[in-house]
């Protein structure tokens, strides 16, 4: 029979929880780290990383995490692949992880690294267009843009990267924003107004996105309420994250108004042995470094709580 | 762990793959595409588990222009159902096992 409780649980193999993986293994905790798919999260989308120390030019995404992966696997990290249907935490001393499958497990600590994932729009055309014209990650995608011209919604870091990596195969790219300037940092923004297939429409919304198979053009309202259209072969929509919290019991855990879960300086949660870190942790940036600090963190933290109890 | 179960498919072969009487699964991929990497696993699970009811077939889209280019596909992963040679239905991006489940279940 397959072993069905452990003492620490950790949701999701991200940065976050591939770190919480590597420091548990390494303290020999009985551990197990669940994860939906393959590990990585979503720096896996990320064409380049080049702020992640130690690597001083830079490194994708997609080998970034390969790299974490192997790294907590040469410790021996427990992962199992299976798909999270819901976590309860009523009883304290045994919290319950319910699969997709009906079948469950139990812990004493858990760590949830569930991370976030990119918010849609929610405006007519784009669920009906995705995949055909609506993407939501510029690395994945850009090559099928080739020679065409493309939108990018948003303002922030991973739009303004994103346009700056789809100019390497679209001929032109638009971004919109709602804003009259961008919020990605500096060095983005930088790179972004040197690069001349770049273009902006400022201070404006998409209120939908239409084509008959797929993306020919954008209907936009500026923040005047004049309205205009933006023929273009594909959008890319990169305005934020939300948080992969579906499967916690987002009351108990008292979740911030967007659904992220907040918690103390040792990442603990409201509720005793159970921590959170990475991107669904209410904070205030969130980037792969302090995931992985996080991560670290959150393990010596669960390590503490699991002494404590035993030698209650 | 690499299923032997997925079969690889090229533009040549892909007419008489999806053409048979047995429906196919068919994630278009990309060896650059991290969600793709994400959903791989996931893919070889369903291929385990619906052997004999279901094809689940892979296509590398960087080799493989035509086929992707004939069924409009922007984005990956899009894995699309077919059955008879005809789309049941598709979808895009690195979705859960639950929904790559209810979409198989519509060609069973």
């Amino acid at each position: 029979m397959e072993k069905s409780h452990f003492e620490l649980v950790i949701l999701g193999a991200g940065p976050a929880g591939l770190t919480a993986g590597l420091y548990a293994s390494r303290s020999r905790i009985d551990h197990i780290l669940i994860e939906k798919g393959a590990p990585g999260g979503q720096v896996l989308t990320t064409d380049w990383v080049d702020n992640y120390p130690g690597f001083p030019d830079g490194i994708s995404g997609f080998d970034l995490m390969d790299k974490m992966t192997a790294h907590a696997k040469r410790f021996d990290v427990n992962i199992m692949t299976k798909e999270v249907a819901s976590v309860e935490l009523s009883d304290p001393a045994v919290k319950r992880i319910v699969f997709a499958d009906g079948s469950s497990l139990t812990c004493e600590a858990l760590i949830i690294c569930t991370g976030a994932s990119p918010n849609k729009l929610g405006i007519p055309g784009e669920a009906e267009l995705a995949g055909k014209g609506v993407s939501y990650c510029g690395t994945c995608d850009a090559p099928f843009y080739r020679n065409m011209h493309v939108a990018v919604i948003g303002g922030g870091d991973t739009a303004v990267e994103e346009a700056d990596y789809l100019t390497r195969f679209a001929s032109k790219v638009t971004i919109i924003h709602r804003r009259d300037e961008l919020r990605a940092i500096k060095i983005l923004q930088e790179t972004a107004f040197a690069n001349e297939k770049i273009d902006y429409i400022w201070n404006s919304r998409v209120t939908s996105i239409e084509g008959d198979k797929e993306v020919e053009r954008l209907q936009l309202v500026d923040n005047d309420g004049n309205s205009s259209t933006l023929e273009v072969q594909g959008v890319f929509i990169l305005i934020g994250i939300t948080p992969n919290n579906e499967m916690l019991p987002l009351d108990q855990l008292k979740a911030d108004k967007w659904g992220f879960i907040p918690t103390d300086n040792e990442t603990l949660t409201s509720i005793p042995g159970v921590y959170a870190a990475g991107d669904i942790r209410s904070k205030l940036m969130r980037q792969v470094v302090n995931a992985c600090g996080e991560g670290a963190n959150s393990v010596v933290a669960a390590e503490h709580y699991l002494k404590t109890r035993s030698e209650q | 762990m690499a299923s032997d179960k997925v079969l690889q498919l090229n533009d040549a072969e892909f007419d008489s793959a999806i053409g048979s009487d047995q429906p196919t699964l068919v994630d278009f991929w990309a060896p650059w595409c991290g969600p793709c990497k994400a959903i791989g696993p996931v893919v070889e699970e369903l291929a385990d588990e619906y052997e004999g009811k279901i094809s689940i077939a892979k296509m590398n889209v960087d080799d493989n222009p035509v086929t992707p280019g004939k069924f409009g596909i922007r984005a990956i992963p899009t894995l699309i159902l077919f059955k008879g040679g005809e789309v049941v239905d598709q979808i895009t991006g690195a979705v859960g096992k639950t929904q790559l489940v209810d979409l198989i279940n519509k060609a069973l």
